[in-house]
């Protein structure tokens, strides 16, 4: 397991500094000039020329990304263009607000959706079944940014059951759950689709193993065996697919932070752009890529101590 | 299912082809004094906040969002299968190379990615179409290295090399016809993706420029008007919803007609 894990780490990071060389390289890659673009029409040549060395445009590649690192590793994202703050600290005071949205994504999912695809399995091929099918494949296919406004427009504007905009008081527990509720839910819908399809297809495959007609054939209750037995080994393939889930969560949370008017990372790199401060979008990038990529490391190195057969991928 | 999608998927396309003769108004052309009227007789769908009609915008979004398919599509099947048969059937080096590289590529979400290319090019259809190839590059590649890995060593392939067919006759004759297959369903089955992806940036305002309809930018004039009227914001979600749906139920039948092995992974 330890080589594995060592191993499997040693991927990550290895993959993590490739992307971020990529992420650097672009600007280099794409035709046009980036000054240009990044301060506008109306900036004159000599603007553009003191923003490149600024930014370290004029550098060769090699020596950009050879700086970049130095400074990555270090902890210095770069600074804000807009209020001249570090990048890091800017985003690690709108990190929180993405990751609670991100875990009540994932709780809605899974309250949600493994519930489902075990109903599913168990009354398998009844009408529910197939309802519950076409309702997963649906929740999967319809993107959550649609989710997000017409809930917003149900719920929100129509019946006015939740409120519309921001993250709740500051403190107040109850009143910031309430604000997350819609939101939330328009992250993790899709996920529940997901969840339901490999529960069902899991659990298929569980409860038709010889442990579980033995348990059957002793007296056991259905339920005694779908959840203290069936559903335990079933959970497996959710965990590793979770990880892969957290990146579709991350780009669903900013189409919700945006709807929904919510602080949080997301919406911090949309103003960015829109405000052409680059060092923030591309900090803020740095941040949640590696935050990906360290959740699927996490689903990994989990699947792979639940199930010795993964280690022998590598 | 299947029968649903199909018709939900001819009836966007039918839309989009179609468009100027089902409805007759101009997409472009501004009647501020119509703004915001429901759905009618007049206007189907109703009127946007510049008093557009929302249905033509809707069918011409369309064109869009179908333009952005094909073309996606087809260029990151022509890239997935030049990487995919490179790493499948060249050397290992090679192979590791750019499984790093695609690896590298996927550890980007899709969101963010977009985000950090627009900075650079700033927003453009060209924009939209580079991010979705970057996005489904990576699947399309590997499937295309696993078909190829697995038929690198088949029989066929083999007697071919050993008659001294070239690589490219071994590629382009052999290989390739017997992995298209799977990867046509693949394909059908990422349009959902593609689509949204487009609209998705459409929406943040990193692809099309107004006043060219998209669906993406649909809604969001919806959602910034939102409690001016329901109307155009529903008409944005629909096509999409409709879009997504059909394709995904035509994708998923076909591919459980075809392959049912090839589960896809999310």
């Amino acid at each position: 397991m330890l080589a594995y894990a060592l191993k499997r780490t040693g991927l990550a990071v290895i993959i993590t500094a490739v992307a971020l060389i990529m992420l650097i390289s672009m600007i280099q890659i794409i035709p046009g000039d980036p000054a240009a673009v990044l301060l506008g029409p109306l900036a004159s040549p000599t603007m553009r020329a003191h923003f490149r060395v600024e930014m370290g445009l004029d550098q060769p590649v090699v020596i950009q990304i050879a700086r970049f690192f130095g400074r990555v590793v270090t902890g210095d994202l770069g600074t804000d263009v807009l209020t001249n703050r570090p990048v890091l600290t800017t985003v690690a005071e709108q990190l929180p607000f993405t990751l609670a949205l991100i875990a009540m994504g994932i709780v809605w999912s899974a309250a949600l959706g493994v519930p489902m695809g075990c109903y599913a399995a168990i009354h398998r091929g009844s009408l529910i079944d197939r309802l519950a099918g076409l309702l997963s494949v649906s929740v999967i296919a319809v993107p959550s940014f649609v989710i997000a406004i017409y809930s917003l427009l149900i719920f929100s504007v129509a019946l006015g059951w939740f409120p519309t905009i921001g993250a709740g008081e500051n403190g107040h527990l109850g009143d910031q759950l309430y604000h997350l509720v819609l939101p939330s839910l328009a992250v993790g819908l899709g996920w529940v689709g997901y969840l339901a399809r490999i529960v069902r297809a899991s659990m298929l495959e569980v409860l038709g193993e010889n442990h579980i007609r033995m348990a059957r054939a002793f007296g056991l209750s259905e339920a005694t065996i779908t959840y203290k037995y069936a559903l335990k080994i079933a959970i497996i393939p959710t965990v590793v697919v979770l990880g892969i889930g957290i990146g579709n969560m991350i780009s669903g949370a900013v189409f919700a932070e945006i709807v929904f008017a919510r602080p949080g990372v997301g919406k911090l790199i949309y103003d960015s752009v829109v405000t052409r401060n680059y060092p923030v979008v591309m900090g803020a990038v740095v941040v949640t890529t590696g935050f990906y990529v360290l959740c699927t490391l996490a689903a990994d190195l989990t699947a792979a101590w639940l199930d010795p057969r993964v280690r022998q991928n590598l | 299912m299947g029968a649903l999608g199909l018709a939900l998927v001819l009836a966007v396309v039918f839309g989009a082809l179609f468009a100027d003769v089902l409805s007759h108004y101009n997409p472009i052309k501004l009647a501020v004094r119509d703004r915001f009227l429901p759905p009618g007789f007049e206007h189907l769908l109703g009127t946007d906040q510049l008093g557009r009609d929302l249905f033509a915008r809707v069918l011409h979004g369309g064109r869009i969002a179908l333009w952005v398919a094909l073309v996606s599509t087809s260029m990151g099947l022509a890239g997935g299968l030049v990487l995919g048969m490179a790493a499948g059937y060249g050397p290992r080096w090679l192979d590791s190379l750019l499984i790093l590289l695609l690896d590298a590529l996927r550890s980007f979400p899709t969101v963010m990615l977009a985000l950090a290319l627009v900075t650079l090019v700033g927003p453009s259809l060209g924009a939209v179409v580079l991010v979705v190839v970057l996005a489904i590059l990576p699947s399309y590649a590997r499937v295309v290295r696993a078909q190829t890995l697995s038929l690198k060593s088949a029989e066929f392939v083999l007697s071919a090399r050993a008659l001294g067919a070239p690589v490219t006759r071994v590629l382009g004759f052999h290989i390739l016809p017997n992995i298209i297959g799977p990867l046509l369903i693949l394909v059908s089955m990422d349009i959902p993706v593609v689509i949204t992806i487009e609209a998705g940036m459409s929406f943040l305002g990193l692809g099309v420029r107004p006043p060219t309809p998209s669906w993406g930018s649909i809604l969001n004039d919806g959602f910034a008007f939102i409690r001016e009227s329901p109307w155009p914001a529903i008409a944005g979600g629909l096509p999409i919803i409709v879009a997504t749906l059909g394709f995904t139920f035509l994708g998923e039948t076909l591919r459980d007609e075809f392959d049912p092995k090839l589960r896809r992974e999310p």
